[in-house]
């Protein structure tokens, strides 16, 4: 098995701060409405947790590849069985709407689209 | 919604491709044809009930956490060998994020900069002519849920109300195979989807049925213009990409109607918009996908609810001795030791007979041709009269290999085998059964034929005397009344020797 890591990359690069615009962009990624107010307000917390995150960098030297994976685990399978499956009545009981034994879902492109 | 289309009427196909050369890359969605899906053990099943085939880990409820399925990743190999590509010692898969209710997880699981299997080819032929193929990558991801869009015109869209969803297909595991932009016409693009839907065929990994959606492809098309002698190329133009086309001619046709259509725009000095289109079957055009120009920032990030793959030599080796015979190699050696021509396998293939021949040919068929003549010509017809494929027919190759051995040792006539193939299809028993249940059996009985060929001579004394006069072709006729004397249970070839022989004129 020998490696646990992925193939070293580039260093590690430390955040350089976040701006009113990125937050902008982050919440319509997010389908989310967010008032100027809101982003005047957000975009100096989101700055203040990302510093505080980054300072991990400033531990891990050049030869310290990032890492994605706490548990130095390779090919974790199942095999191909099928196995049995939700009722549909069970999977739709959480949804806001169901219509033909199927999710409903509110329109995907607005009018003008 | 923008159609782009250019001010000038579109030129011919001729003339823009004399001007402009095109450059194509396809990428192609391939779902494999495991029993449970990639990440958790729902049934793979087409057809079922909406929502049946879903799960607390398909449907991305809280909690629930994804496992690989061995087989998914073992198939994926298989392709990524086929495509003479290197497989990734190791590799993670990835989180692409993106907001649209056909993904219940708001995002999907694919891979991103560690593809399972890189820089491999695909050599594919178009009249007579090899083009090579680079394949860039091949990597997994699930599937997403199908939408039916509701309250606007026929399904679509612009101008639904609502869509309605079935997650029965989120989470089943697909390969996207993506090639160099090597393609320089439709009909290479078209025949490379074809080759490369032989090839998986071959491996029994997927169905690859285009009409259910199995195989899908997105085709990647810009325009440069050619240059002048002794000039180098000029760079790539800007490209645009159409969208989930469902057949072998679509994949051509849309990829004709964006070259005509860029080819207008760039004489207009337009610019091409890189942008998604989708492809209209009935009217043969695309149009732009997308009104919004978006860009897409998919925000990957290393799948943190799966361990990476780790795949050793050994593994990929043992995968690779496991490749069976593929469609290049099994054409050349139809070619080489049945002496095939490239058109008869392109023939038997699309009749959907060429194993049926080979198994004829293995049963001990009089002949390879003879095999595929009765296969291509009279069982492949019957089978497409009926609605069935020649598979299904209730013919099996030895019984076939059991007719063309009669017909060339002259017991059975074409028209009498073709009865014989009655009575096996009506279920009478094996050819032989038929032969004697029918008495099919060609009449080699000299007294007989003699007989009815007198008949025949007297009962058309006028054209007898042209045939004795030297007219040999005159004698059809009589052939036919000796035939028809004989109720067809003659040999025709032996009826024209006999009658000329009794005319005096061999
Ligand atoms: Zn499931």
């Amino acid at each position: 098995m020998g490696r646990t890591g992925p193939p070293p990359t580039k260093g590690p690069h430390a955040i350089m701060g976040i701006t009113r615009d990125e937050v902008a962009h982050l919440a319509r990624l997010s389908r989310m409405s967010v008032t100027d107010a809101e982003l005047d307000a957000l975009a100096p917390q989101l700055e203040a947790i990302l510093s505080a995150v980054a300072r991990v960098a400033e531990v891990a030297a050049a030869d310290i590849p990032p890492t994605s994976h706490a548990v130095p685990l390779t090919n974790v399978f199942r095999p191909d069985v099928a196995r049995p499956s939700l009722p549909a009545a069970d999977a739709l009981a959480g949804a806001p709407a169901a219509e033909d034994g199927r999710f409903r879902v509110p329109r995907i492109l607005d009018p003008d689209e | 919604m923008s159609t782009a289309a250019p001010a000038s009427a579109l030129p011919s196909y001729d003339d823009a491709i004399a001007r402009y050369e095109p450059v194509i890359g396809l990428e192609t969605h391939v779902e494999l044809g495991t029993v449970s899906k990639m990440f958790c053990g729902c049934a793979t099943a087409f057809g079922a009930e909406p929502n049946t085939q879903v799960c607390p880990v398909c449907l991305g409820l809280p909690g629930s956490l994804p496992v690989v399925n061995e087989a998914a990743v073992r198939f994926a190999v298989l392709i990524g060998l086929a495509l003479h590509c290197e497989i990734a010692p190791w590799c993670r898969f990835a989180r692409k994020n993106y907001f649209y209710p056909d993904m219940p997880k708001n995002y999907q699981i694919s891979q991103y900069d560690e593809p399972l299997c890189t820089n491999g080819w695909l050599d594919v032929e178009v009249e007579g002519e090899i083009h090579r193929v680079g394949i860039t990558r091949v990597h997994m991801e699930e599937d997403t849920g199908k939408s039916l869009h509701v309250g606007g015109a026929t399904g679509r869209i612009h101008g639904a109300t609502h869509s309605l969803v079935d997650y029965n297909r989120a989470g089943i595991p697909l390969v996207e195979i993506v090639t160099e932009p090597d393609v320089r016409s439709p009909e290479v693009a078209r025949a490379y989807v074809d080759e490369l839907r032989e090839l998986i065929r071959a491996l029994g990994v997927s169905d690859v049925r285009m009409e259910q959606g199995s195989l899908r492809c997105d085709a990647n098309a810009s325009l440069r213009l050619r240059p002048a002698p002794g000039e180098p190329d000029a760079p790539f133009g800007t490209r645009t990409e159409t969208k989930n086309l469902n057949s072998l001619r679509s994949v051509e046709r849309a990829v004709r109607y964006e070259i005509t259509r860029q080819a207008a725009l760039l004489d207009d000095g337009e610019r091409i918009i890189q942008e998604t289109r989708h492809f209209d079957e009935g009217a043969g055009r695309t149009s732009s996908g997308r009104s919004k120009e978006e860009a897409t920032d998919y925000r990957y990030f290393p799948e943190p609810d799966l361990t990476p793959l780790e795949l050793s030599a050994e593994y990929v080796d043992e995968q690779r001795a496991a490749l069976p015979e593929l469609p290049a190699a099994r054409r050349a050696r139809l070619i080489a030791e049945h002496g095939y021509t490239a058109r008869d396998l392109v023939d038997m293939r699309n009749a959907g007979v060429l194993d049926l021949v080979e198994q004829t040919v293995a049963a001990g068929a009089a002949s390879p041709a003879a095999a595929r003549k009765w296969w291509l010509n009279e069982l492949a017809r019957r089978a497409s009269d009926t609605g069935a494929a020649p598979a299904d027919l209730a013919i099996t190759p030895a019984d076939v290999a059991r007719i063309t051995v009669l017909v060339a040792g002259g017991e059975l006539t074409d028209a009498l085998a073709r009865k014989v193939i009655d009575g096996v299809l009506a279920g009478e028993g094996t050819p032989d059964e038929v032969v004697a249940g029918r008495g099919l059996a060609v009449v080699a009985d000299d007294g007989a034929l003699t007989a009815a060929v007198d008949a025949a001579i007297a009962g058309a004394p006028d054209i007898a005397e042209k045939v004795r006069g030297g007219k040999l072709n005159a004698v059809g006729p009589l052939v036919g009344a000796v035939m028809k004397a004989m109720k067809g249970q003659a040999d025709a070839a032996t009826v024209r020797g006999l009658l000329l022989e009794r005319l005096g004129t061999s």
